[in-house]
């Protein structure tokens, strides 16, 4: 994540100005890698290193909380420059601020975890 | 050898995520960076203010491994692997960055403005980072995943619920950047 610039804030902005193919490339190429295995994995039904048979599971079906949920996210995203993984990528690398955006991402899923009983799901 | 030190392009990164997918895949895991949020919000006692986090920890402990596989990472990436950190982004991209007020724009990693060590210390800054992190945190879990979860996992399995959610993800960073940003800054 590092290397390929993906947690950095200003690739984050980039991609949504639509000013550069590199971020679309990188989840693009994963996909269609992901895609290309993922058919392969379950149309020679292979087993994982442990020997068990491997289930990739569906997700769970709904509109709202995926649409919501998605909206918000995104919202985040931009703001912060970084989801999840780029978020422990940049601790590593030594920018002590964004404890400030995991401190809110475990605030966030927090409030989350109380409020979701009265949300659209 | 040179290469490595310089930024790696898209067609390396790429296959590399699609390869820790696998990895996790053939480990019986599956590949997604946000439910260790929740993991850690149960260790901390959450479970005892919300059902939602009484759930049986132990058993997503593989969660934190891969969490520190990312912070060693980003350590030997930035301080082992590199020479520099300035990203190129593009001019154009750079200049409306300038126009909001990002100096730092195609200087540096991350925004100075927000992320550097005075920034910490200015109320707006700091409240930036917070809700950014809010959002995204309460986002994730609203939607089961963020983008490794939906984006990469998700879709590589063609599942709807994914696509709908990217197209969350696509909505709210775009109203972000083209509304709010203008706004903000």
């Amino acid at each position: 994540m590092y290397k390929s610039e993906a947690a950095s804030w200003f690739r984050i902005y980039e991609m949504f100005q639509f000013q550069s193919f590199h971020m679309y490339g990188i989840i693009g190429s994963a996909l269609i890698l992901g895609v290309i295995g993922v058919q392969l994995i379950k149309s020679n039904k292979l087993k994982s290193f442990f020997g068990e048979p491997i289930k990739i599971e569906p997700k769970e079906k709904g509109v709202w909380k995926y649409l919501n949920g998605g909206i918000v996210f995104g919202l985040g995203w931009a703001l912060a420059g970084a989801c999840p993984g780029p978020i422990y990528t940049l601790i590593g690398a030594g920018y002590v601020s964004i404890l400030v955006v995991l401190a809110g991402a475990l605030l966030g899923t927090f409030i989350y975890g109380l409020l979701q009983k009265k949300l659209p799901h | 050898m040179e290469f490595i030190f310089e930024p790696w392009p898209w067609y390396v990164a790429g296959p590399l995520i699609a390869l820790i997918m696998f990895l996790l895949i053939f480990l019986g895991k599956k590949f997604g960076m946000s439910s260790n949020l929740e993991t850690i919000c149960t260790l901390c006692g959450a479970g005892k203010k919300a059902d939602y986090f009484d759930i049986n920890w132990k058993k997503q402990r593989w969660n934190l491994v891969v969490l520190i596989g990312a912070v060693i990472g980003g350590f030997i990436g930035a301080h082992l692997l590199s020479n520099g950190n300035a990203v190129a982004i593009n001019p154009d991209t750079i200049s409306i960055l300038k126009d909001l007020g990002f100096q730092s724009a195609g200087e540096s990693y991350l925004p100075e403005e927000l992320f550097g060590l005075n920034a910490i210390t200015d109320i707006k800054s700091l409240s930036i980072l917070l809700i950014g992190g809010v959002l995204l945190g309460f986002g994730a879990r609203y939607a089961a995943g963020c983008t490794s979860g939906h984006a990469i996992s998700g879709l590589s399995n063609l599942q709807l619920p994914s696509l709908i959610a990217v197209i969350g993800f696509f909505i709210g960073g775009l109203f972000m950047v083209h509304v709010l940003f203008p706004l903000i800054f």
